[in-house]
């Protein structure tokens, strides 16, 4: 059993951090916040590893199966025998896997922040929501109970808010923040009522008694869950697809994406830490911590959640395909890259070999950690070079971000599932997995791993080939040690990661899984991937009007998929037409008049009886004397006559 | 041992004394002349209680005790009335109670 003081350090550092800054920061530590925080963070980071191979190496194992150690667990709100909010700490392969990418990649940010926001007037408040979000990640991720886990989940939204909208005095950044917020806290709604279902019908809030109770067939709790139905389906399903839906909303699946692309109006190394590697896949994380449940008692609803991830995946590839703005590409490419993550899981089943989808899935997980953190953190280099985020901006230049463009060219071979990089690996076992259980998916996934190459690459040519440079920016240097560390680590992942056996850490039922790479069926993604490239050089390599003509022969696609095939319309028109007219109007106009009224009416009624009754207060001595007077013949009467 | 019927004379000096004291209250303006008001008022009582001991309890000493009492209270509450008016005086230079109605609404 692992000690549990070190595990709930790596979670209370980030928050001491958080405090500390966030109190003291501006005051005292003005320009040393980023230190402390990367400090900390640090050592967080030495303590999530030295977890990991704890348990992976050391005391994980029993029998050959990785357990799901409770090392801590502290009863926090009782509400009756059976059902508590616990705060407590589960260590199982995915929460080793998800404290070590979430500390390391928040970490990589940390350092490159200290370059990147360099001489920014709230510096110590950047590192504060920093540690914030760190805190509030690690503790989602460790989460031993469905309620903490919202808990954590709520502060992580709250976090994602914060730093969305650190550019408060940018118009776009507060409309995004804002945007992010309530679509994000919309579908948490879901959450919330999928939540009380299953605890409802398990009785217990505990991720491992709920888990036990609601995949057992015998037991009394899964035959009400599964008997009792609304609309045809039955209540478990129900609340693992409400569960979902908050899955959904926080990693930006389709219909619930449309945040995603706007919160890049974030710092850029925000942009990577939240909203590429970690929070974003809090959705898939959320499905795996309740897969059991979903492959063995409601096929339907993760059969969905492989249709969601399904979609999503190819209509961001399209919509990546078209955008011009670097960072909103790589916004659709993460989208889009959750999505294959959302329908590996959705295609796999419990156990054994047929669980290759959640081993795939977390696979996935982890290389796109590294290499989207990387995308991310060179995009942000080349934004902190060019002072732009357009596409049309930028060109040739490889010159003058040589480190940027190689480890660049590392994150777009690996994405584009190039072998030997993080990327091929992973994307084949998910392509397999989909392969083996829905063709109709695996085509799909097959399809958008093309477009995965073919925008990532038209990324890469339009930053780093295409037109030459213009010279006025040729005094100022690539960004110091800080922002190129992290790069260079990072891509030393993405490039390398691919060969960690990782089915004998993770696997839907804690055995070994053996991964292995058929070469035949890797021909046709590989293949793919290839051309997708050699299309994005033909079209971008060198300055030329291609990219015009080919968007003029598929006008109609073209254009749909430029304005984001309207979802953010239809939103719009849902929202500030239907919704506003419709309910909003009436709901003001009953606040206004009658809700308003009465409130006025007893303010109104009270003034007017004061009113009439203050004469009586005149401030004549006389006067008083002459109530008194009749008051006390009042009195005599009563007393006289009536008080026998 | 006095005539009982004598107590109807009594009692209506004292309610005489009484109503002229309050006429006096209601009407006069010079704070000095409610005053005097008032003690018409409280020896108006005062009476009552010397009437009705006197006619009904003879033999007891409770209303004469009420009546040096209420001299004694009398006596008091003259002095702490003209340190009022002596302070009315001095912030308003009159002592005419129309004049300090200003603690209204």
């Amino acid at each position: 059993m692992p000690n549990a003081t070190y595990i709930t350090l790596i979670i209370l550092l980030p928050l001491a951090g958080f405090l500390m800054l966030g109190i003291f920061g501006r005051k005292y530590f003005k320009n040393t916040s980023g230190m402390i925080g990367t400090t900390l963070l640090f050592v967080s980071t030495l303590l999530a590893l030295y977890t990991a191979y704890g348990y992976f190496f050391e005391y994980g194992k029993v029998d050959g199966i990785y357990q799901k150690l409770v090392p801590l667990k502290y009863t926090w709100l009782q509400f009756s025998p059976g059902v508590s909010i616990d705060m407590g700490i589960i260590i199982d392969p995915i929460s080793v896997m998800m404290l070590v990418v979430v500390s390391f990649i928040s970490l990589m940010v940390h350092i490159y922040s200290l370059g990147y926001m360099k001489g920014d007037e709230r510096f110590p408040t950047y590192y504060a929501f920093l540690g914030l979000f760190t805190f509030s990640m690690l503790g989602l991720v460790i989460s031993s109970n469905i309620f903490q886990i919202y808990i954590f989940w709520e502060l992580v939204g709250v976090s994602s808010f914060l730093l969305i909208g650190y550019y408060y005095d940018k118009p776009s950044a507060v409309a995004a923040c804002k945007k992010a917020f309530i679509v994000t806290r919309f579908a948490d709604v879901g959450f919330l009522i999928g939540i009380l279902i299953l605890s409802f019908y398990s009785g217990t809030l505990d991720f491992n008694t709920l888990i036990a109770t609601l995949t057992s067939p015998e037991s009394n709790e899964y035959k009400n869950a599964v008997a009792v139905s609304f609309l045809g389906v039955s209540a478990l399903t129900w609340g693992l697809v409400l569960v979902f839906i908050g899955g959904a909303g926080k990693s930006a699946m389709f219909p619930l994406h449309i945040w995603l692309p706007d919160a890049m109006e974030g710092p850029t190394p925000v942009s990577a830490l939240i909203h590429a590697a970690t929070m974003v896949v809090a959705g898939v994380f959320l499905v795996a911590r309740l897969f059991p449940v979903f492959a063995i008692s409601a096929p339907d609803a993760l059969s969905l959640v492989g249709y969601v991830g399904a979609i999503s995946a190819l209509i961001a590839a399209v919509i990546a395909c078209t955008q011009t703005d670097i960072k909103r590409v790589l916004a659709y490419s993460t989208m889009s890259q959750i999505g294959y993550m959302m329908f590996a899981l959705g295609v796999s089943k419990y156990g054994g070999e047929e669980g290759l989808g959640y081993t795939a899935s977390m696979f996935h997980l982890f290389t796109h950690a590294m290499f989207k953190a990387l995308l991310f953190l060179g995009a942000g280099a080349v934004i902190h070079y060019i002072h732009s985020n357009e596409m049309k901006d930028m060109g040739g230049l490889r010159k003058y971000l040589p480190v940027t463009h190689i480890t660049f060219l590392i994150a777009c071979l690996a994405i584009a599932g190039v072998p030997p990089f993080a990327g091929f690996f992973s994307k084949e076992e998910i392509l397999l997995a989909a392969f083996q259980h829905n063709p109709i998916i695996y085509w799909i996934a097959l399809i958008t791993s093309g477009l995965t190459a073919f925008y990532m690459f038209r990324l890469y040519f339009s930053i780093f080939w295409n037109k030459e440079a213009d010279q006025h920016d040729a005094h100022k240097s690539e960004g110091g040690f800080a922002m190129m560390m992290p790069l260079v680590l990072l891509a030393i992942g993405a490039a390398a990661a691919g060969f960690i056996p990782f089915g004998h850490f993770v696997s839907s039922d804690g055995t070994r899984l053996e991964t292995e790479l058929h070469l035949q069926f890797s021909i046709a993604p590989v293949a793919l991937g290839l051309a997708g490239i050699l299309i994005a050089m033909w079209m971008y390599k060198k300055e030329s009007t291609k990219p015009d003509t080919v968007a003029a022969s598929l006008s109609g696609i073209y254009n749909a998929a430029y304005h984001k095939f309207y979802i953010d319309d239809i939103y719009l028109f849902i929202t500030k037409k239907a919704l506003f007219n419709l309910i909003g109007r009436p709901a003001a106009w009953i606040d206004k008049n009658i809700v308003d009224g009465l409130v006025n009416a007893t303010g109104n009624s009270t003034r007017d009886i004061s009113e009439t009754i203050k004469g009586f207060q005149s401030g004549k001595v006389q006067q008083y004397a002459i109530y008194f007077l009749v008051g006390i013949i009042g009195l005599a009467l009563l007393f006289i006559y009536f008080w026998k | 041992m006095i005539e009982p019927g004598l107590i109807y004379h009594m009692l209506f000096i004292s309610a005489t004394l009484f109503f002229i004291g309050v006429y006096g209250f209601f009407t006069r303006r010079n704070l000095v002349t409610m005053l005097m008001s008032v003690e018409l008022i409280l020896n108006s009582v005062n009476l009552n209680f010397i009437a009705f001991n006197k006619y009904l309890w003879y033999d007891k000493l409770d209303g004469l005790f009420f009546t040096i009492f209420i001299i004694a209270i009398a006596a008091a509450e003259a002095a702490v009335a003209i340190a009022i008016i002596i302070n009315l005086y001095r912030s308003h230079q009159s002592i005419d109670v129309e004049k300090a109605e200003e603690m209204k609404f």
